[in-house]
């Protein structure tokens, strides 16, 4: 058994803990620090009445195969009590490829579902009311082209884009310090998001064009500390696009919105989500001057922490995510996605969705924690890790504006070198036996029983090919030309929005991929420099 | 000729997920081996190319994004065209047991699912290359 000289007391992403916690260890000015739910600066919730008002919003993420597969997933996950839509696309559509495209061969359908063009786009949502339900789509390199593919749909349901509600992540500064699904390079990107964020403050007023991203930093083996800070480093980086093109602070940022990792170290996650809080409403209101109060909420959507998922004993990722769903919950989250068990093994089953499903129905309904706003407020430990996550966000805030801010510091890859490290430690950590996971290093089990998975069936790349291959051959070819000619027109002129000519490309059925080729062709590409 | 083991992680397909490529890449330089990291978005035929090039007594292949039944026998033809199947091939990911089984068959020497402990792939490795 380890004893305590060799067990680690520290969080799980390197902070010391104290043995205790007392009133003296906070220095916390409950006004200035953390005011009522609903009151600045927003450590203790966005909401005076948090889940008493209204439950966060179970949104489970779903996609794979073709439309029609998702579109019964989707179907099916609203008869059983899920109260949002959430896309998942697969890769060649995420790197703004069409499914025929020999890039993609392999990947059709396998991460998410493809949508190659408006015509998928309808598959996808059919029967379903566009004007009653919010969606999320996790897409960010093409995410204007999928939103106006979107925005087709509405139309042609007779819903105006006005009353359209959902997201779109589009946090392209994510893709390049972690995820990695980048088309164009930085500056051309960055165009492209404010471009969208200027259309939807005009037109979308429901609709959030940015949901910037912590979870994929943190995934890709960030800590605590660098997700939080990381994450609003960009999200302050498109406010300042924003407000350069001459928007007003207040006419895009009440439309931000967050989205946040739940790993496992309980108490961590608590203060990170709460220290985020802080850090947004000061800042949006002390440095970029917003007025309106809505600008300075930080509302987020959460998702449980895939990377914290074993192969080994997959059962007990149930608890793991029901615990880090519970730590998701007491941080204040608006809306969350609970992993299914069997996620390290392949995308998941339609029962293992269904328990996730329940894991949240539970913490709702049966728990009794969301009785009272911000239960935690005022604990002496929750209270100093959240200035201690605060503290750290600000020093790396320090940091990247010495290298000249995001964008530089991206071209300098710092942010891939400091997770790179993170992750590394971690990892001979629990090699070394320090940190426990359980079933991994710890627990084994000698039979490990076979699970059921989901199988993409191959023929459904085929059919997809085929779907893409015969809307070439049917649409009016001379219209989908002269569309591109003036994406491509547009795209070389930095005074133009090209949410319009994309829309207008979508309309005749121009392909996603046609069109991010268009915008190749004038933008180039973005390669990395591997760093390990 | 005695010397160090020359490996090439490698990153095939469309996804982006590089935590396990970097850790495994560093794990096994700092285990005294030569590695060279393809970065991200590979095809096989690039691959196989840097695999050549570089001289490499392995290739890891690491791979997330479900398209492994594509993409890993398509390395292991594109090897044997260029007369390199003495290459061991080693693949990382989320590979389900029967699609193990499966690339075992085709002349995958081992694959390695999450939570594999690096340790364990530094001593394959130096098992199965002779130096």
């Amino acid at each position: 058994m380890a004893t305590t000289h060799d067990r680690l007391f520290s969080t799980i992403s390197g902070v010391e803990n104290e043995p205790l916690y007392t009133p003296e260890s906070g220095g916390v000015d409950y006004e200035r620090d953390l005011g009522d739910p609903g009151e600045f600066p927003f450590t203790r919730g966005v909401y005076p009445s948090m889940y008493r008002g209204r439950l966060w919003t179970m949104r489970q993420f779903a996609g794979f195969g073709t439309a029609s597969e998702t579109n019964e997933r989707f179907r099916y996950l609203l008869e059983h009590g899920q109260t949002g839509l959430s896309t998942a696309f697969d890769m060649p559509t995420l790197m703004g490829y069409d499914s025929d495209h020999p890039r993609s061969l392999g990947e059709v359908g396998r991460e998410g579902v493809a949508v190659d063009s408006l015509a998928d786009m309808e598959t996808l949502f059919a029967g379903i009311p566009l004007g009653e339900v919010s969606t999320s789509m996790t897409i960010n390199s093409p995410a204007a082209i999928l939103l106006a593919f979107y925005l087709c749909v509405g139309e042609q349901q007779g819903v105006g884009r006005e009353r359209l509600r959902g997201t779109i992540q589009t946090d392209i500064l994510k893709e390049y310090i972690a995820q990695k699904e980048y088309i164009f390079p930085p500056e051309p990107s960055m165009r492209l998001v404010t471009d969208m964020v200027e259309f939807c403050a005009r037109e979308m007023p429901l609709w959030h064009p940015i949901s910037i991203s912590g979870y994929h930093i943190r995934e890709a083996g960030s800590t605590a500390a660098q997700e939080l800070a990381f994450t609003l480093a960009n999200g302050f980086t498109y406010v300042e696009w924003a407000i350069a093109r001459g928007l007003d602070v207040d006419s895009f940022a009440p439309r931000l919105s967050f989205f946040f990792n739940a790993h496992l170290d309980f108490f961590e996650e608590i203060a990170k989500y709460r220290a985020a809080r802080r850090i947004w409403a000061t800042v949006m209101r002390e440095r970029y001057g917003a007025k309106n109060p809505r600008s300075l909420l930080m509302r987020f959507h959460t998702q449980t922490a895939g990377v914290s998922l074993t192969a080994q004993q997959p059962e007990v990722n149930i608890v793991r995510t029901a615990i880090e769903a519970l730590a998701a919950v007491l941080g204040g989250t608006q809306s969350l996605h609970t992993n299914s068990f069997d996620e390290a093994l392949a995308l998941p089953t339609e029962d293992a969705v269904r328990l996730a499903l329940r894991t949240q129905q539970v913490i709702a309904h049966e728990t009794g924690v969301v009785n009272t706003a911000d239960p935690l407020g005022g604990s002496y430990y929750v209270e100093a890790l959240t200035n201690e996550l605060e503290r750290q966000a600000y020093d790396y805030f320090d940091r990247i504006d010495k290298l000249g801010g995001v964008v530089a510091a991206i071209k300098e890859n710092f942010f891939q070198r400091e997770i790179a490290e993170a992750s590394f430690r971690y990892q001979s950590e629990v090699e070394a036996g320090r940190r426990v996971v359980v079933g991994v290093n710890r627990h084994q089990s000698e039979a490990e029983p076979e699970l059921e998975i989901l199988r993409i069936d191959p023929a459904l790349e085929r059919k997809q090919v085929e779907r893409v291959q015969a809307l070439r051959a049917a649409r009016d070819g001379a219209a989908v030309e002269a569309a591109l000619a003036r994406l491509r027109e547009d795209a070389a002129r930095d005074d133009r929005n090209l949410m319009g000519p994309i829309v207008e490309a979508s309309r005749v059925y121009a392909t996603m991929g046609e069109m991010c080729d268009a915008l190749r062709e004038v933008w180039g590409t973005w390669r990395e420099t591997p760093v390990f | 000729m005695a010397g160090k083991i020359r490996v090439v992680i490698a990153k095939p397909g469309l996804d982006g997920h590089d935590r396990g490529a970097k850790i495994i890449a560093r794990a096994l330089r700092d285990a005294g081996m030569e590695v060279i990291y393809t970065g991200l978005h590979q095809t096989p035929e690039q691959i196989v190319e840097t695999v050549i090039q570089e001289d490499a007594d392995a290739v890891g292949i690491s791979i997330l994004s479900g398209a492994h039944m594509t993409l890993v026998p398509r390395i292991l033809e594109l090897l044997r065209g260029q007369g390199a199947e003495d290459v061991l091939v080693v693949v990382g990911g989320t590979i389900p047991s029967d699609d193990v089984a499966e690339l075992k068959r085709q002349g995958v020497a081992e694959v390695f699912t999450p939570g594999a402990p690096t340790a364990g792939i530094v001593d394959f490795l130096q098992a199965r290359v002779p130096v």
